[in-house]
């Protein structure tokens, strides 16, 4: 059977598990802008911060992701869902990059700006919103978009603990030596990749402030 | 230091120190006072302790020794919020929000001060006028759309919006150029004896300093080493006034050859 029959016979399957697949990947992400921009703001903020802060998110990164679903496994709340664990786990690889381009973007502000800011009797508060977080905001998303595309890649291995999406096609393709399963996996989750990749980038470049 | 303190001085410093938390001192006992409606200038090469004076006034720095008053009050007693409405500030490069349009940069403090939108946006087109920029061509423009001059008229503008007493400007005109600025000064200059704030101006250009202020402080190495008008300024035997005036009597005979 051809790749595309496989698709077209098995499409109700594929679309569901990409379905289930975006749902972990936009909870993490969601999840992941709600920690890591304040995270990001207090490193521009607090320098003497930027290096545990920035140092935790580091290490959780370079954890092996099969290792890390593993090793919240046996912790109680989380281990007791398979959704909840993975999104965990992916919340945990998707922080890095947003810390830290929020903190490049707000450290990024010109100091003139920010000065006149305060000069003109802004409270902290106010250039935090109106200034230094809508001049940071191309910057930020740029940080979202790779860690977008990051979480799409992780998510698969979700599948390892139950989770879903489109790494149960990998994992069973791999099980059953069947090319064609894990390709029906590898794809989709490839064109999500690209998709989320391209409509953040737009979004990006539209929101970059001119000089 | 022949002229004498003001009667009614808007803004006053009381022997004021500054240091950095590293230990090092910008001020040294600095003492002066500002009267009402009057423009000083504090001028003195890059590292004289020009800037940190001003920063005081608005409370962006506060002082390790000593006191500044403003209407009286040392900005210690004052809350700096409120303190620096009070005071407009324009920097050099302007400092002008990328992200607002000009009219929103211009707006920015009447809006903090919650104003009615209708006073906002009269305000605004009355601050174009005043800095000589068509309120219709240049609202809706963001800052990188402007040339340097017409952005350094819109830092005017945005610090007078408000309608504050005091102007504090660092180095207002500094980027701009030589044409540009002297353009600038003779309106500055018009538009000063027309306001009526107290203004105190940071410059190293001395020219500036002549052409704008109605005393002049000179600054070297963190201390205040005297206080002239301009007159007396280019007569004084000062280094710096010297040159000034040598360079102004080139000037003038230059103008005469013609």
């Amino acid at each position: 059977m051809s790749l595309a029959a496989f698709f077209w016979r098995h499409q109700g399957e594929i679309l569901q598990s990409m379905a289930e697949h975006t749902w972990l990947v936009g909870v993490t992400i969601l999840l992941a802008v709600a920690i890591g921009v304040p995270l990001g703001v207090l490193v521009a903020r607090r320098p003497w911060l930027s290096k545990p802060i920035l140092g935790s998110a580091n290490i959780a990164e370079t954890i092996p992701s099969l290792a890390l679903f593993g090793f919240l496994l046996p912790v109680p709340w989380l281990g007791d869902r398979a959704d909840r664990l993975a999104i965990t786990a992916l919340t945990l690889y998707a922080l890095l990059p947003i810390i830290r381009n929020t903190a490049a973007g707000i450290n990024g502000v010109d100091p003139g700006v920010r000065e006149a800011a305060r000069g003109m009797g802004m409270t902290e508060r106010q250039i935090l919103w109106q200034v230094e977080l809508p001049l940071s905001l191309s910057t930020v998303l740029a940080g979202v978009r790779v860690a977008t595309v990051l979480t799409v890649g992780i998510a698969t291995i979700a599948a390892a603990v139950g989770a879903g999406g489109l790494g149960e096609f990998i994992f069973r393709g791999l099980a059953m030596v069947n090319d064609q399963l894990i390709l029906a996996g590898a794809i989709p989750a490839a064109v999500l990749a690209l998709a989320a990749d391209f409509v953040l980038g737009v979004f990006e470049r539209r929101l970059r402030p001119a000089r | 230091m022949d002229t004498p303190a003001p009667a009614c001085p808007t803004i006053e410093f009381r022997n004021v120190s500054f240091r950095l938390a590293s230990g090092q001192t910008l001020l040294k006992s600095v003492s002066f006072s500002v009267a009402t409606g009057e423009t000083l200038v504090l001028l003195g090469r890059s590292g004289a302790g020009k800037t940190t004076a001003l920063k005081l006034i608005n409370r962006l720095l506060e002082p390790a020794e000593g006191e500044v008053l403003v209407e009286g009050r040392s900005t210690m007693e004052w809350d700096p919020i409120s303190l620096r409405r009070h005071i407009g500030y324009v920097i050099q490069e302007a400092g002008l929000f990328p992200h607002f349009t000009v009219e929103r940069n211009i707006a920015l403090v009447p809006r903090l001060e919650r104003w009615p939108e209708e006073r906002v946006r009269a305000r605004v087109k009355e601050m174009l006028e005043l800095v000589g920029l068509d309120p219709e061509k240049f609202a809706q423009r963001y800052p990188h759309e402007l040339s340097g001059g017409q952005r350094q008229r819109v830092g005017v503008a945005r610090a007078l919006a408000a309608d504050p007493k005091i102007l504090l400007m660092d180095e207002p005109f500094g980027a701009l150029d030589p044409l540009t600025r002297g353009e600038i000064h003779l309106e500055f200059r018009a538009l000063e004896n027309r306001l009526g704030k107290t203004i105190v101006i940071v410059t190293h250009d001395m020219t500036e300093a002549v052409l704008l202020g109605t005393r002049i402080g000179l600054m070297e190495a963190g201390e205040l080493t005297g206080i002239y008008s301009p007159g007396e300024f280019l007569r004084s035997t000062e280094p710096a006034a010297v040159a000034c005036a040598a360079n102004l009597r080139i000037l003038d005979e230059a103008g005469r050859e013609q």
